[in-house]
């Protein structure tokens, strides 16, 4: 395996073009996403978005806060040649819903918030294990969906069909 | 944010490596040996070492006290001691004018004045008491897994110094390459193609 801090670095890129293929995903398949034991999720954009675009030397970053209309500027700047560096997620399986920041390059999680569980707060192994779950929910999910997108990035269906089809959608922003 | 907080950061790890059995005990004995140390009323200005989940000013293995489930839960604790430039300044200074007035002389070598400032960091360091920081992590000791409560670099570089040092056990961050290569169960010709991936150009 590659040096550790060389290979964060080199291939933090795949981290962006997750987050922006997630995007695609939302916008053109969320209601047909399933969680890592197959049963039915739906996955929605929160209220920001981080974007990068590099114009020859220069960096310009974009950030976008705010409801579903002003995520069009977010499109605007994909359609420009910007990728996704940090997204913030909703998950809603059942009743519930979790709420998470997801970034890129380290694929860290932050700002997650499970939804409230209604077990003996008083037990604290149960409510340490109760918390564990709702984690692992998230966690799993974005390591399926991550698992999802690199599979399809190292085969020859990445060029061949999700390419032109993120196009398409680029196209049509 | 700890574990147990509304609203919680997270950084995976894989685990590589086994401990010698029965794991409980191993895992009990390292959490012992490099438990964090008190440093209030000491020199020293850093301390990093485990402490408990749920007591994290009182630190207690005994019992597997750190099992929960299938899960270890315990905590890293840095305490740091940190003195404002200022108090150091005003210090030395005072200490400064004490030496001229009791050698008699006009000016301080440069060595004297090296000697202060070491006194004057060494007295207010046994003064001052070390601001601690806690950040919770739960390891899944058969599935390699560990989650690190904190996104924070400095308290994540402290804690894969610690862990390797505590249990000899290899602690891989999950990012884009690592997870691919290790949790996505690629070919081998996946991963050779990962390998040689560039960035993908979305605008034709």
């Amino acid at each position: 395996m590659l040096d550790v801090s060389v290979a964060y670095n080199r291939y933090k890129f795949l981290g962006h073009e997750f987050l922006t293929w997630l995007w695609f995903v939302i916008e053109t398949r969320s209601d047909r996403l399933k969680d890592a034991d197959g049963a039915p999720v739906t996955l929605v954009l929160g209220d920001r978005i981080v974007l990068e675009n590099h114009h020859k030397e220069a960096l310009e970053t974009v950030t976008i806060k705010g409801s579903e209309a002003e995520l069009e500027e977010g499109r605007l700047s994909v359609k420009k040649g910007a990728v996704v560096t940090e997204l913030n997620l909703r998950l809603h399986q059942d009743d519930r819903t979790w709420r998470f920041d997801i970034k890129g390059e380290s694929l860290s999680v932050a700002g997650l918030k499970a939804p409230e569980s209604d077990g003996d707060k008083s037990d604290i192994e149960a409510v340490v294990l109760d918390k564990m779950d709702q984690y692992e929910k998230v966690l799993a999910f974005v390591r399926h969906l991550y698992r999802e997108f690199i599979t399809l990035r190292t085969s020859g269906e990445w060029d061949k069909k999700t390419l032109h089809s993120i196009r398409k959608w680029i196209a049509s922003a | 944010m700890g574990f147990l907080s509304s609203s919680v950061s997270v950084v995976c790890y894989q685990v590589q490596g086994k401990l010698a059995r029965p794991i409980n005990e191993t895992v009990e004995q390292g959490l012992k040996q490099f438990t964090i140390r008190n440093i209030d009323n000491e020199p020293s200005d850093k301390a990093v070492g485990w402490t408990s989940f749920e007591a994290p000013f009182s630190p207690d293995f005994s019992g597997a006290s750190f099992s929960y489930g299938t899960y270890f839960l315990f905590s890293l604790r840095v305490d740091k001691k940190s003195i404002p430039a200022k108090v150091v300044a005003k210090c030395c200074a005072l200490e400064a004018e004490k030496r001229l007035k009791q050698t008699q002389q006009k000016v301080l070598a440069k060595n004297e004045k090296k000697q202060i400032k070491e006194k004057v960091l060494h007295d207010l360091a046994l003064r001052i008491p070390a601001t601690p920081g806690v950040f919770d992590l739960v390891w899944q000791y058969e599935d390699g897994r560990l989650w690190f409560f904190s996104t924070q670099k400095g308290a994540n570089e402290e804690l894969e110094t610690l862990f390797v040092k505590t249990f000899s056990l290899r602690l891989v961050r999950l990012f884009p390459y690592t997870l691919a290569d290790l949790s996505c169960d690629l070919s081998a010709p996946q991963k050779d193609a990962l390998l040689k991936l560039s960035p993908t150009k979305f605008l034709e």
